[in-house]
């Protein structure tokens, strides 16, 4: 059966208190998930007060902050900080989004910070994403064709044919729709997930790709594409407001129209 | 441990070349069963509210039973089609799995042609 509770060696404990200094007058409470796989011990929620007059707005760069002058140990990923990287996606209070373009000041109160959920942790808010990238390999998500490009010149494409990938082309990559879809949860060994069929579409709908069909036929699977049950919390976390939901509705509706229409 | 590569894992068997018409005929069963839900309400209030003769001539109108016998096919389509999707989400054991999928696809069939069989006798009445 699906696993609906965590296992022993998963569930949390109470961390540490780092308080801030008594001169800190704006102070806001962070909640972060700590686990290290070299001690052997169950994950922990450490609890961190930053002062918020030498902040930055951002969650990343509370974290940072974090990082920096009070708990070098604190590992996470990140790169651009202006959410075009994909690399700090996490779980801030109960939404996968992403920590450099999610404001402080979004929240009232206390900021619970956790790694993506339902995947495996290697440290602190660092997931093991081997799979999903793996996942995304196996759509073959470049450009296939039979007919050679133009000799001196690229392969065309109209504007109509362009705008058709708005809203899919602007994906990183974060895997926060991906990990807030129940359905990926309980069956991504199998089921693609919302990040990798948006992407599956995008490629699907691309006018100069000419292997569609094979497209299709690799994606005609009850596990691939149809776990989904439009459930939409892809649509909804997308921290790059993509619609997710959308393109794996419109890959279902081509797989309907080539077997009837 | 596995030395297989993360794409060799994350490509499994490959596709199964299937799922597309369950999928369209679980929602096109569902559209028709709105409709055709209307004359069970119908047959439901006089099973509890007219006289026996009253009902059992309703039901031996061609278009009543006709509806009421299409409803039976779908409903019990529908919902080895439902349960199915059910299985294959929440259990994991391939075993299982399948073993499911098959008993829930053979007693749906064996419900739906008792549920005939029974209209069947009324009718014949």
């Amino acid at each position: 059966m699906a696993e609906f509770t965590l296992p022993k060696n998963s569930t949390l404990t109470e961390g540490k208190t780092y308080k801030a200094l008594p001169e800190a007058t704006s102070i806001r409470l962070f909640k972060v998930y700590r686990w290290n796989p070299d001690t052997g011990s169950n994950p922990r929620i450490d609890t961190f007060e930053v002062d918020m007059d030498s902040c930055g707005p951002m969650v990343l760069d509370a974290i940072l902050k974090i990082k920096n002058e009070i708990d070098p140990s604190l590992t996470f990923r990140r790169s651009c900080r202006e959410g075009v990287c994909g690399s700090c996606a996490m779980n801030i209070n109960g939404k996968n989004t992403l920590a450099c373009t999610k404001a402080i000041d979004s929240f009232t109160d206390t900021i619970s910070i956790f790694p993506l959920p339902h995947l495996q942790v290697i440290k602190d808010l660092v997931p093991d994403m081997t799979h999903f990238y793996a996942q995304y390999a196996s759509i073959k998500p470049w450009i296939t064709t039979q007919t050679p490009a133009p000799a001196d010149a690229e392969r065309l494409q109209s504007h109509e044919d362009r705008a058709k990938l708005d809203g899919l082309y602007e994906c990183v990559m974060c895997a926060c729709c991906s990990t807030s879809c129940p359905s990926y949860w309980w069956n991504s060994e199998r089921y693609l997930g919302p990040a990798i069929l948006l992407q599956a579409h995008r490629w699907l709908i691309d006018s100069r790709d000419e292997h569609t069909g094979a497209r299709l036929d690799d994606l005609e699977d009850p596990f691939k594409v149809f776990r989904c049950h439009t459930i939409m919390n892809c649509t909804d976390t997308c921290p790059k407001g993509l619609n997710p939901a959308k393109a794996i509705a419109e890959i279902k509706q081509m797989l309907v129209k080539r077997q009837l229409g | 441990m596995s030395l297989r590569t993360p794409l060799a894992i994350a490509q499994g068997l490959g596709s199964a070349k299937s799922g597309v018409l369950h999928w369209w005929m679980q929602r096109l069963s569902a559209v028709a069963l709105a409709p055709l839900s209307l004359p069970l309400i119908l047959f439901f209030n006089l099973c509890f509210n007219a006289p026996f003769q009253e009902t059992i001539l309703w039901l031996q109108h061609p278009f009543n039973s006709a509806c009421l016998a299409f409803w039976i096919i779908l409903a019990f389509y529908h919902a080895a089609l439902g349960l199915q999707v059910v299985v294959e989400d929440y259990v994991a054991h391939e075993g299982i799995k399948i073993i499911s999928i098959g008993l829930i696809k053979l007693s749906f069939a064996l419900l739906a042609i008792t549920a005939l069989l029974a209209v069947i006798r009324i009718i014949a009445i």
